[in-house]
Parts: C-alpha cells; sequence; structure tokens
C-alpha cells in the first residue's frame, strides 16, 4: 500500500499572541511544532503500513524551515518524505494549497490513501483534506474517528460527527481526515531518529508540480484574509453573597436590569 | 552543565522524556498505589529501540555504549523509578551473556532482548545470600547433556515478568564462590517456577519475585562461559550495572528537585513565593549542586566504561554511594519543602523519597560499596 500524509507546521499556539496594531500573529520566538492533529493522521496511516506492508511518505507545503517537521515524521517512522516549497506557493488560501498539495499527489503516484489531520490549529479551516479529495476527484471521508477496515480495494471508516457514528464506506483511492480519537501517536524510536537526521528530504517546487504561478500562492487564492482580531478578553465577571433567596432575586434583577438595557 | 553528549544520546534522552511526559506521569501514582508491573511501558521502551541501547549491532542492537544505559535510566528515574529499574534490570540480565556468553548465545538471545520481544532479568540474591554473595546455595548438578538446578533466588528484579534469567549457581559446593557458574534459563523450563511476589516500601511499579528451581533441568549449552566462572560473571555483569543504580539515584533526584523548584516558585507565605526565603533558597542550592557532582560521577565512570578501561570497579563503588546518598538526601528535602503537601500522596515526592531508598540497599549495600573502596584504595597505595 502507498500512503501519503499531509501534516503542517505550525506554531505552538499555547505560546502565540497577537499584535493588537496590526491584527497579525507575532511568531517571533513562538516555537514551530507539528499540527498536533496531524500526528493522529501519522499514526493511523503508519499503523495500516504495518498491519498491510507498503509505504508512508509525508508532504508538508511551506517554507524551507517546515523540513523540520517532516524529520520528526521520519522519526516516528514514516518511510520517506518531500517538501513542497516555491517562493510562489507563499500566501495560498486553502484553495491553492490544495490544488498545489494534490499536485504533488499526482507527481508522487499510486497513492492509495491521502490522510490529514481534522484540521490545523493555526488556521482551523478543516478545508485543506477534503478539498485536496476535490482536486483530485477522489472520494473523501472526514472526520475519522476510527478506521474499521482497509485493504487494497476498499475501506470502512467510522466519522465522529455531533448527532453520532456514521459509517462510510469508499472505493480507493481515497482522502480521510483523522480525529484524535483514532489512536494514540507513537513516540520517535532511536533508529528512526538516526535515519531522520540523515534522510534526504527533496524539495518540489512550482516547475517539479507542473503548476503555473497564476494557480498557486497568492496569485492562485480566491480568498483573502481582510483581517485578524483578538477577541475581548472576558472580564472576570461580579461576586455576589447573601442567602440563596436573596441572590436569586439580586440574579432575576440583574438579568431584567440588562434585558431592559437591550 | 554541558557533558558533550552526542546526537545518538541526547535522542535517547528525548525519547525518554517523551515517554516519562506521556505516558510515565500520568500512570506513575497508580503503578505504585497498586504495585503494578508497567507492561504497557515496556512495549512502548521496546518501539523506540530503548533495548537496543546497550546490545552490539551484530546481534540486533544499537551498541551505544555505557554511557547511553545511564542517560536513559536516569531520565526515565525522573519520572518513575519503578519503570525505570524495570527498564534497566534487562540491561543486568543481559549483560552476563554481552559479557561472557558464547557466539551460539548472543546469536540466539540478544535479538529477541533487542527488540523487547522477550524481557530479561539476572538472578543472584538468595535468602541467606545478599551482601554475601559467596553463600549461596542453589545447586546445578551435572547430569548428561543437561544441568539440574535446585533452589530459590530472592528479590529477583523482573521475576515473574521476564521470559529469560540469567541465573548463578553452585556447581561445586566445595570450591566455594570459585564453584560457582552462570546459566542462562528460559520461562516455561519444567521444574521453573515463580514464587513469592514482594510488597515493598518504594519501586512498586517493579516486579521483585522469587525463583524456585526443583530438578529443573537446564540444557549444558546453557552454561555461560565455563564450570567455576559464574562468580566471576556475576562480578563483572555487577561493576557495568553498577553505574546504572548511580543513574537511576541521579535521576530520582534530579525528578524530587524539579518538583521542589515548582512547588516552591508558586507556593505563597506571609504575603511571598516560598522560594524568596534564604533558607530555602539555600536547600535548593545544595540540592541541585549535589546532584550534578553526582551527575558527573556517574557520567564519568559510564566514559571510563566505554573507553574500554579495565579496572572500574572502586570508580563504579564510588559513582553508586555518592549518587545513592545524594538522591536520598535531596528527596528528604524535597518532602521538607513542600512540606504537608509533600508527605501526602497527592504530590509526587513521598514516592520518590520511597524509591530513592532502594538505591542505597540493591546491587551492593553502600556499606559493601564502601568496603570495596577502600580496599582498592588500600591496595593502590601498597603498590605505590
Amino acid at each position: 500500500m502507498k500512503f501519503v500524509v499531509a501534516i503542517k507546521q505550525v506554531p505552538d499556539t499555547a505560546e502565540v499572541r497577537i499584535d493588537p496594531e496590526r491584527g497579525t500573529l507575532i511568531r517571533d520566538g513562538v516555537p514551530s511544532i507539528m499540527n498536533p492533529f496531524d500526528t493522529y493522521a501519522l499514526e493511523e496511516a503508519m499503523k495500516w503500513r504495518d498491519d498491510l506492508g507498503g509505504t508512508v511518505t509525508v508532504i508538508t507545503m511551506g517554507p524551507p524551515q517546515a523540513e523540520s517537521v517532516l524529520r520528526e515524521a521520519v522519526s516516528m517512522g514514516a518511510d520517506d518524505a518531500v517538501l513542497i516549497s516555491d517562493r510562489a506557493f507563499a500566501g495560498a488560501d486553502t484553495w491553492a494549497t490544495s490544488h498545489t498539495i494534490a499536485a504533488a499527489v499526482k507527481k508522487i503516484g499510486g497513492v492509495d490513501a491521502v490522510f490529514f489531520g481534522k484540521q490545523a490549529i493555526d488556521g482551523d479551516t478543516a478545508q485543506t483534506g477534503p478539498s485536496v479529495a476535490a482536486s483530485l476527484d477522489w472520494p473523501q471521508i472526514t472526520f475519522v474517528g476510527r478506521v474499521r477496515t482497509l485493504d487494497v480495494k476498499s475501506i470502512i471508516a467510522e466519522r465522529y460527527v455531533e448527532t453520532g457514528v456514521q459509517v462510510v464506506q469508499a472505493d480507493l483511492p481515497v482522502v480521510l481526515t483523522i480525529l484524535k480519537d483514532a489512536n494514540v501517536p507513537r513516540v520517535p524510536s532511536l533508529r528512526g531518529k538516526m535515519k531522520s537526521r540523515k534522510a534526504e528530504i527533496p524539495v518540489w517546487g512550482l516547475s517539479d508540480l507542473g503548476l503555473s504561478p497564476d494557480e498557486t500562492g497568492l496569485n492562485g487564492s480566491p480568498t483573502k484574509v481582510v483581517v485578524t482580531s483578538t477577541p475581548e478578553a472576558r472580564t472576570g465577571g461580579a461576586i455576589h453573597t447573601g442567602t440563596a433567596d436573596e441572590l436569586a432575586c439580586k440574579l432575576a434583577d440583574l438579568l431584567l436590569g440588562e434585558g431592559g438595557d437591550a | 552543565m554541558n557533558y558533550m553528549l552526542n546526537e545518538d544520546i541526547l535522542a535517547i534522552k528525548e525519547i525518554c522524556a517523551e515517554i516519562g511526559e506521556k505516558y510515565i506521569i500520568p500512570v506513575r501514582a497508580e503503578l505504585d498505589e497498586h504495585n503494578r508491573f508497567p507492561t504497557e511501558i515496556m512495549k512502548i521502551i521496546a518501539r523506540s529501540d530503548l533495548f537496543t541501547i546497550y546490545i552490539p549491532e551484530e546481534y540486533g542492537g544499537t551498541g551505544m555504549g555505557a554511557i547511553s544505559l545511564v542517560v536513559a535510566t536516569e531520565e526515565l528515574s525522573r519520572f518513575c523509578g519503578g519503570v525505570a529499574v524495570s527498564y534497566a534490570a534487562n540491561a543486568l540480565g543481559a549483560m552476563p551473556i554481552i559479557l561472557m556468553g558464547s557466539e551460539e548465545q548472543k546469536k540466539k538471545y540478544l535479538p529477541q532482548l533487542a527488540s523487547g520481544e522477550k524481557l530479561c532479568a539476572f538472578a543472584l540474591t538468595e535468602s541467606e545470600a545478599g551482601s554475601d554473595a559467596g553463600g549461596i546455595k542453589t545447586r546445578a548438578i551435572k547430569d548428561g547433556d543437561h544441568y539440574v538446578l535446585n533452589g530459590t533466588k530472592q528479590w529477583i528484579t523482573n521475576g515473574g515478568e521476564a521470559q529469560i534469567y540469567t541465573v548463578i549457581a553452585l556447581t561445586d559446593p566445595e570450591r566455594g564462590p570459585r564453584g560457582a557458574s552462570a546459566f542462562i534459563v528460559e520461562e516455561g523450563t519444567p521444574g521453573f517456577s515463580y514464587g513469592k511476589k514482594e510488597d515493598k516500601m518504594g519501586i512498586r511499579a517493579s516486579a521483585t519475585r522469587e525463583l524456585v528451581f526443583e530438578d529443573c533441568r537446564v540444557p549444558a549449552e546453557n552454561l555461560i562461559a565455563r564450570e567455576g566462572m559464574g562468580f566471576m560473571v556475576a562480578m563483572r555483569t555487577l561493576d557495568n550495572s553498577r553505574p546504572g543504580v548511580a543513574a537511576q539515584a541521579v535521576g530520582i533526584a534530579q525528578g524530587a528537585l524539579e518538583e521542589a523548584l515548582k512547588y516552591a516558585s508558586e507556593r505563597k507565605q506571609f504575603g511571598v513565593r516560598i522560594d524568596s526565603f534564604q533558607g530555602l533558597q539555600f536547600m535548593l542550592a545544595d540540592m541541585g549542586t549535589q546532584i550534578e557532582a553526582a551527575r558527573a560521577l556517574t557520567y564519568s565512570v559510564a566514559r571510563m566504561i566505554d573507553n574500554g578501561d579495565k579496572g572500574f570497579e572502586k570508580e563504579s563503588a564510588m559513582a553508586k554511594v555518592f549518587a545513592s546518598d545524594v538522591a536520598m538526601r535531596v528527596t528528604t528535602d524535597a518532602v521538607q519543602i513542600l512540606g504537608g503537601y509533600g508527605y501526602m500522596r497527592e504530590y509526587p515526592v513521598e514516592k520518590m523519597m520511597r524509591d530513592a531508598k532502594i538505591t542505597q540497599i540493591y546491587e551492593g549495600t553502600n556499606q559493601i560499596q564502601r568496603s570495596v573502596i577502600a580496599r582498592a584504595m588500600i591496595k593502590e597505595a601498597h603498590r605505590k
């Protein structure tokens, strides 16, 4: 089996701050990590590879320094990695990103399944996986909490959706987006880490993927981010004391008073 | 402090830290409370290749040397002394085969130990033979192409959990220690069973159990080295493993210091953080300094082993004595710094204090180690 896992390097949002003036992320000094949801996608792909045989190739689209998440994936057990990087890809929205990733999947060739995390913790769009499926014209199963069966021909997976569990069957090749319910990602191994240091990671740019500048990056992006802003910080709220009856009256007054104001 | 550890050793350290954060911290109190062996964590350790580091490359290992085992044991001990010793006892069990096993024995056993498919344990101690290991009573009598073992081994770390045991037994009781021999005994060998499982003060995640041999027939090809070399096998094994106990002590102490530092920065009394009090600062300074000194000594011994130095018995004993005494002092001080909270099971430091105690006792009590150190020093002085 030939599996591809598309991962993303993201700022560690536990550490990230937003510039209140410009409404942009302050990335300086913020550590970059592998998008946490992608670790479940990687584990799921490796689990099925370990069962069925084959290879797991990790890909990421990003600047040259995004190579570090690919090495991390190799240290966890991915077989090889490709960095999709070109100045022409900069500023891509999810459409242009998906178009570019789909081109890379086609170039790899003979792929049975592409695994994504359910979403990235920086953009939170959850669009890239489904959009790659559309671009490739492959079936997609999103929000996969459990893969029941997978063989050379087809897959049966459980989608964990708000109303319950939906069991979906699809023919391969397929695009999946994986939830953290699916598995527990493995710890890197020593041999994996040794291999990852030496791994040759090819870089594929615009010409390697046979794309034109107007279908990638900022030029190829139909959407534009107009503004990013931080919501007003919530204030602590008021604390009232008294007996239950007093407090109930007080609360009713406050609610009615607020209602009146609005 | 920079110990010039190479990339591979740093990678081992990172892996242990990740295993500790993700898999040991969440379960360590429960393993401790229920005296439960960390089978799942051993599988994770196996998958991360940590059982390969002390086994030569030609037998399925990665052969990273004594320093790697010291660093791995230290780092795992930072999270749980019981889990760490369950790991390190595998190296102890495998050491007789690595050091003195035949080519056939190495080929047969080491790859399955490197992969973690099987766990290993070393069995020397008996009820009447602790520090005086020469007093063992377990007999091995040659009978055709087998040896017949009879006797009981006590307090065997990984007993009942391991599948491969290296066992010291007397082939010629007349000759005392020179009549001892080392054997490889596999789980399931008829006549080999497990006895009492101990209920311990600390390192409760580790299994400590009796091994019972009743007319247990072990194939003659499982004899390590030659008849009569058992004691030498045991002593060489322990010299090599002793820095591991030192590393365990350093790790336990480091874990306790980290808890103390964290608590002291959060806890406020008299309106200020308690780490602003000089009395407490001096305690923290001493804890940190002692740990660093213990670590430096431990790593130095590991480097002597890796350099192929012949005599490191004295230094190995020094590291074990010093680091384990440091661990006991530091963990006791950590409990003191956490005060009433430190005494409660809800916080991890009381467990660290219980775990630390064993490092002063096992693999040769600190009193025995001091005798070894003094004897070596006196001998050296006379040689001049």
